[in-house]
């Protein structure tokens, strides 16, 4: 319904959808590639065919790749997380492509459904894919629907310039999204839309995972350390007893530029 | 072009009559001429029925993959915080206009750009721009990290006059980069569009104080090769290069962006203690230490001092901590995990003996080229997770995005690398 609701506000709107599993992602509707069934109706019966057969499009999509998830997990017990850079990663090269094709460009922007929790081994990932769709002008908007609150998803939305939102109750799920994220951006100034909640900036270590306000960079590879050690334990480079950081004689020269 | 193939003749026939310059093998002359001493790509055009011209799309991108793999090397130690001195040439051959609109305006232009693109790339890095003009060396920014101070003072000072003196600009820059802790890499970028120098005393003496004080220089030319910054460039490890148009420039300019490769003398890690501030709440109210007025909402609190900062990087202005957020660490980390370059499949072969080929791109459902197919050009393969690209996903992949979408999507790689 989400769907079709988007596609209704403007004839030049495209969707594409992609879907993320534990083992693989894969896109399942484009709506550039059925528009030779959408295009050609006129009469109302015809209509109905025509919406009918998309959602059934998507369902089917969605069905198969559910059902190849579950042989796949199969085996595995452990908490399972989504590959949200894969897909993000796809989003942005089929975004790349249609950027690349005839003007009028559409303004792109990309909408995250997430259920599960971040993987912490994927946070390079994701920040790479952000600053990519930053330097783009490509929009994230997150929808959280899972228990807990997603930080990979609250830096995305704060870097790009999108809406986080973790909806009070995912039964009124619909009206959620048709409200809040099917808007444009141009739009969107003028409308009251959820504020931002304190997106947590803080970096946590490489040695304990705990977040800290005050540590330690190696200098060649940038890891992060709560206190001083001798090597780094990413690069292996060894550091000298002595590394404060003096203030230099240039900034003690001028307090008020 | 027609001067490459009239210069050879002579070469080969009479060795008296020309100047030195026709002496030197073709492997001394600039990186341009090189550039096509193997690829005429004038003879390889052919022409179809009607008079058309024929265009190999895939013989195209597969040089352009060629240049672009000769720059990207293997993974080595990057300098990744950089304090980089931009020593602009306004002199009077930067008033020529021999690149529109003039030298110095379109100099102005792509080091905007190349400012822009630096900070993005190193967000820890900083960055100051020194002027040379009427023999003497201006500092027209001081080395700081927000790229808006620069901009608005380039676009405020442009006006060419008098000579430009290599040693002045280089004492200066050595003058503030001596004073900057270990762990920074040094760096200086020359624009450089005259053809001479003049200087107060011996510029060799100081490329030697510039070798010892490990700064790393390197001289973009507009107008022609020189010696001296042929020779600046070679004894402090740095890259030359000489630009033939407007779009040539800018690439070259941009070339000095990401990280180059750290210098085996300048290799001496050190652990620099760094804040991670929190950003305030929307509606406290607090004195900002560095503009010193009051300000509503937003900032970030120093975790050592409580000072309020507006923007991040920055150093503190009372204790001085360097305070960052874990994005500006996270911008640098694919120059640690690169992308593998990807391959090319042979399209007659069926790969690794799958009976189909796919038959779009794994990354924007784009059709590939098949053996017979319309779809002309190169089919690449990521070799870790054995997907196929096409051309333009591979090079956004490799320039912009830093993450292979099928090793992304692949659970059984992906906990492989996190181990």
């Amino acid at each position: 319904m989400f769907v079709n609701g988007i596609l209704l506000l403007n004839h030049t709107n495209r969707i594409v959808i992609i879907a993320t599993g534990s083992s693989t992602c894969a896109f399942l509707y484009d709506s550039t590639a059925t528009d030779g069934i959408n295009g050609s109706s006129v009469t109302s019966k015809a209509n109905k065919k025509t919406q009918v057969s998309r959602t059934e499009l998507i369902t089917k999509s969605m069905q198969e790749f559910v059902s190849k998830e579950e042989e796949a997990s199969k085996e595995s017990s452990q908490i399972q997380y989504s590959n949200i850079s894969g897909s993000l990663s796809m989003a942005l090269c089929y975004i790349q492509r249609v950027l690349r094709g005839p003007l009028p460009h559409p303004q792109a922007r990309i909408l995250c459904l997430q259920g599960s929790p971040d993987a912490p081994y994927q946070y390079i990932s994701v920040m790479n894919s952000i600053f990519s769709a930053q330097r783009n002008g490509v929009v994230i908007d997150a929808c959280v629907v899972g228990s807990q609150h997603s930080a990979f998803l609250q830096q995305a939305t704060h870097i790009t310039g999108g809406i986080y939102m973790k909806p009070p109750q995912p039964d009124g799920l619909f009206e959620y999204l048709m409200m809040v994220f099917t808007t444009d951006l141009f739009s969107r100034q003028f409308l009251q839309l959820p504020r931002p909640v304190g997106v947590d900036f803080r970096a946590s270590c490489f040695c304990h995972k705990k977040t800290i306000d005050m540590g330690f960079v190696c200098s060649v590879c940038l890891s992060i350390f709560c206190k001083h050690h001798q090597t780094c334990s990413t690069c292996g480079a060894t550091f000298s007893r002595s590394n404060s950081t003096t203030v230099t004689g240039m900034k003690r020269k001028a307090p008020g530029s | 072009m027609m001067d490459m193939d009239e210069r050879e003749v002579p070469l080969q026939l009479d060795f008296e009559d020309d100047g030195v310059e026709e002496d030197e093998p073709m492997a001394d002359r600039g990186a341009f001429e090189r550039q096509y001493a193997d690829e005429r790509s004038w003879e390889e055009l052919q022409e179809d029925e009607s008079g058309m011209l024929r265009v190999d799309v895939a013989q195209q991108q597969r040089q352009h993959r060629k240049r672009m793999s000769a720059m990207a090397g293997p993974r080595i130690q990057r300098g990744i915080i950089r304090y980089l001195f931009v020593l602009l040439d306004f002199s009077r051959a930067a008033a020529e206009m021999d690149l529109r609109p003039s030298r110095m305006g379109i100099v102005v232009d792509c080091v905007e750009a190349f400012v822009r693109e630096f900070f993005d790339q190193n967000p820890l890095s900083h960055l100051g721009v020194i002027l040379l003009k009427d023999g003497i060396a201006h500092q027209l920014t001081d080395l700081s990290g927000s790229p808006e101070t620069h901009i608005r003072a380039l676009r405020s000072n442009m006006e060419s006059t008098g000579d430009a003196s290599i040693q002045n600009g280089l004492d200066l820059a050595r003058g503030y980069l001596t004073q900057i802790p270990s762990y920074g890499h040094r760096e200086v970028l020359l624009v450089y569009s005259a053809l001479s120098t003049i200087d107060p005393g011996d510029v060799m003496e100081t490329v030697q104080e510039c070798k010892k004080a490990n700064i790393r220089c390197s001289v973009v030319g507009l107008s022609a090769e020189i010696y001296i910054c042929k020779l600046l460039c070679e004894q402090t490890g740095g890259m030359y290069s000489v630009a033939t148009n407007e779009g040539h420039l800018k690439e070259l300019i941009m070339e000095h962006a990401p990280p180059p490769a750290a210098q085996a003398e300048m290799s001496v890690a050190s652990l620099v203690r760094m804040g991670f501030p929190q950003r305030g709440a929307e509606d406290a109210v607090a004195l900002c230490a560095c503009h010193r007025e009051v300000k509503m909402g937003g900032g970030y609190t120093c975790p050592r001092c409580k000072a309020r900062v507006c923007e991040l990087p920055t150093q503190c202005h009372i204790c001085g901590l360097t305070l960052v957020s874990s994005p500006h660490l996270a911008r640098s980390y694919h120059h640690l995990f690169p992308v593998s370059p990807f391959e090319e499949v042979e399209n007659l072969a069926s790969a690794n003996g799958r009976q189909s080929l796919s038959k779009s791109c794994y990354g924007c459902l784009q059709e590939l080229p098949t053996p017979g197919g319309k779809v002309k050009g190169v089919r690449l393969e990521c070799p870790r997770c054995r997907q196929h690209f096409c051309f333009d996903c591979d090079n956004y992949i490799h320039e912009s995005l830093h993450n292979c979408p099928g090793c992304e999507s692949n659970s059984v790689i992906l906990s492989q690398l996190s181990q």
